[in-house]
């Protein structure tokens, strides 16, 4: 096991040096010159000429990805073009609103996915189920923006129940929970939809297995049976999907940022990518695909653990 | 959404790995089970109608839009529902409804060109990684694996970043974002022929790989493509619409329904008619694809039919 994690580990580095590499590429495609933005439109060639000097924008390619590279092994992604102030930092400030975001609305869609599917499983085939298997079905389909415009109309508009946008500090406090609430239903909408399904076809499958039809076979009752030995395997499947969709979460928390003005990475990242402050885009997109990989190996340990039928080595 | 029936020609794959690149072209009794059950599945039947839906409104917007959809009228600017308005108007006074009905080409241009660019490109890669294996399979696999690290729509951003803001750029975006899980699925499907028979029979009576690959693998191959496509078609029109919301995609004063609802937006607690329809025009669109990708895979492979 622990030979497995180390050998994962290890194998983050090239993708991650991939990762940085594509990224890098990417925003060095971007047309226009980032000194001419970051000296004005009033500037004269010269000066240009000094900032683009000063960033080493006047450097080979490659000797620029190498100083990309030694910055990040430091944790230096530069200086934001527009605020003038370390990339770093500027991330730091936004990340735990992301972070946290994040977290809650996965929190949120496992409380609400798996008691679904459960429920659609319990009764296949009945209106219950068709209903709530139709609703994933919608959840799955509805863009995630327009689930977060209906529900500040209605309950911050209509019913001023929650802020309509921004944060009010952090979910541990009474303002700061309220101005969750919105954007967690809203992020979760989808993933809630997607692990539904995925319980109520996973208990379904469980259910046809042999090892449950002895334990019915010797008089157990349907809720023993379910709970004390279905459930458990059912949900093993589900947790890795919940690990998947946290990663996914992240990237749809760049749309949820944006519709409630949540002051997190997303939208920092868009307001980026709009001044064209590369070095911000750069450092966003590495962070978020820092996490990504990250969860994604967590998800893999997590699941040998679950699943002790799983050896990696 | 699984379909409750169950028939006796279920238990017969339509597409049987054995079975060479016959089901496309000798076997028209496969289609013809293929189509039994597809018909036989309401979702699927439901998803292809709402499709052939806005595929028909999209084909006839110049004579179903009652208005022009750039047209502006500063005397009915943001009205709701009316006879004359049945879908109210915007901010500039032009008719939602003509809007959408142009939207929906906008739409499916998207959806299609940017799937078609992750199935081509994706497929391709997929065939060669799976069929080659070794040092060749290695490389595209790694690469394809470094652009899936980055979560969800965000390699897309990153791309129209670089590439500037605009509606054919977020058509390349989404699509060369679809390349990795196209390949993917491809390779896993060809690796999994491969070692049939038949391409061993291909291989002894003097075929070219390329020959092999094109003729013999790829046709094999159609069934799962098949399915993923219409499951990816949603996530593309979603990745769009979300993109033209943040203002990357496309830009106004084009029909585009994401964008509308980006314009809308700030008006939303004044006029909410201005989210409402351009939002469940999305949604219909996406939920459809979604539809008719669940109701493909149940038909095409019964195997899969609870999972």
């Amino acid at each position: 096991m622990v030979r497995y994690i180390i050998r994962r580990l290890v194998l983050l580095i090239p993708i991650l040096l991939g990762v940085a590499l594509i990224t890098f590429l990417i925003m060095h495609l971007i047309p226009g010159d980032p000194a001419r933005v970051m000296a004005g439109i009033t500037a004269s060639d010269a000066d240009v000429e000094a900032i683009r000097a000063r960033l080493g924008l006047d450097q080979p390619l490659f000797v620029q990805f190498w100083e990309f590279l030694k910055g990040l092994v430091q944790g230096d992604l530069g200086t934001s073009l527009r605020t003038r102030r370390p990339v770093a930092l500027e991330i730091q400030e936004r990340f735990f609103a992301t972070a946290s975001l994040a977290a809650m609305a996965i929190a949120f869609s496992m409380a609400m996915s798996i008691p679904l599917g459960i429920f659609a499983a319990r009764r296949q085939h009945s209106a219950g189920d068709n209903l709530s298997m139709l609703a994933a079905m919608f959840g799955i389909s509805a863009p995630s923006f327009w689930i977060g415009l209906i529900l500040m109309y209605y309950l911050a508009y209509r019913l001023p129940l929650f802020p309509p946008s921004g944060m009010y500090g952090p979910p541990w406090t009474l303002a700061g929970l309220q101005s969750y609430i919105l954007p967690t239903i809203t992020l979760s909408i989808s993933s809630t939809a997607i692990m539904a399904r995925l319980t109520r076809s996973s208990i379904l499958e469980i259910l046809r297995q042999d090892y449950i039809r002895t334990a019915r076979s010797k008089g157990l009752g349907e809720r023993l049976v379910l709970y004390h030995h279905a459930l458990r395997n059912a949900l093993i499947p589900v947790i890795t999907l919940a690990g998947i969709q946290l990663g996914a979460l992240l990237g749809g928390a760049v749309v949820v940022e944006t519709v409630f003005s949540w002051p997190g990475l997303g939208r920092y990242v868009v307001s980026a990518i709009h001044y064209r402050d590369f070095p911000v885009v750069q450092g966003g997109v590495m962070l978020f695909a820092l996490c990504f990989v990250v969860i994604n190996l967590a998800v893999d340990v997590l699941y040998a653990f679950v699943d002790p039928r799983i050896r990696y080595d | 959404m699984q379909n409750t029936h169950v028939d006796s020609h279920a238990k017969q794959l339509p597409v049987s790995y054995g079975a060479g690149p016959k089901w496309l072209s000798s076997s028209r009794g496969k289609l013809y089970d293929f189509w039994r059950r597809f018909r036989k599945n309401r979702t699927a039947v439901i998803g292809l109608l709402l499709i052939a839906f806005n595929v028909s409104v999209a084909i006839l917007a110049p004579v179903l839009a009652p208005y022009d959809p750039y047209e502006q009228n500063w005397r009915a600017r943001m009205e709701g529902p009316s006879a004359e308005h049945w879908f109210g108007t915007d901010q500039h006074g032009r008719d939602q409804l003509s809007r959408i009905i142009w939207g929906s080409r906008i739409s499916l241009a998207i959806g299609m060109i940017s799937v078609s660019i992750g199935l081509f490109g994706g497929g391709l890669l997929g065939l060669v990684a799976g069929f080659f294996g070794g040092f060749v399979d290695n490389t595209i696999m790694r690469i394809m694996d470094i652009m899936m690290a980055f979560p969800g729509v965000l390699m897309a951003m990153a791309l129209v970043a670089a590439l500037g803001p605009g509606l054919y750029n977020v058509m390349i975006a989404v699509g060369v974002w679809s390349i990795p899980l196209f390949s993917r699925l491809v390779r896993g499907t060809v690796l999994g022929l491969k070692e049939n028979e038949f391409v061993a029979a291909a291989r002894a009576i003097g075929c070219s790989s390329v020959r092999i690959i094109f003729f013999h693998v790829l046709p094999n191959t159609i069934a799962p493509i098949l399915v993923f496509s219409s499951l990816r078609m949603a996530t593309a029109l979603l990745s769009a619409a979300a993109l033209s919301f943040l203002g990357l995609g496309a830009q106004p004063p084009q029909p585009d329904w994401g964008a509308m609802l980006s314009q809308g937006r700030q008006h939303i607690h004044t006029s909410p008619h201005l989210m409402w329809f351009p939002g469940a025009a999305i949604m219909l669109l996406v939920l459809a694809f979604n539809m008719l990708g669940d109701g493909l895979r149940d038909a095409l492979d019964p195997r899969l039919r609870n999972s």
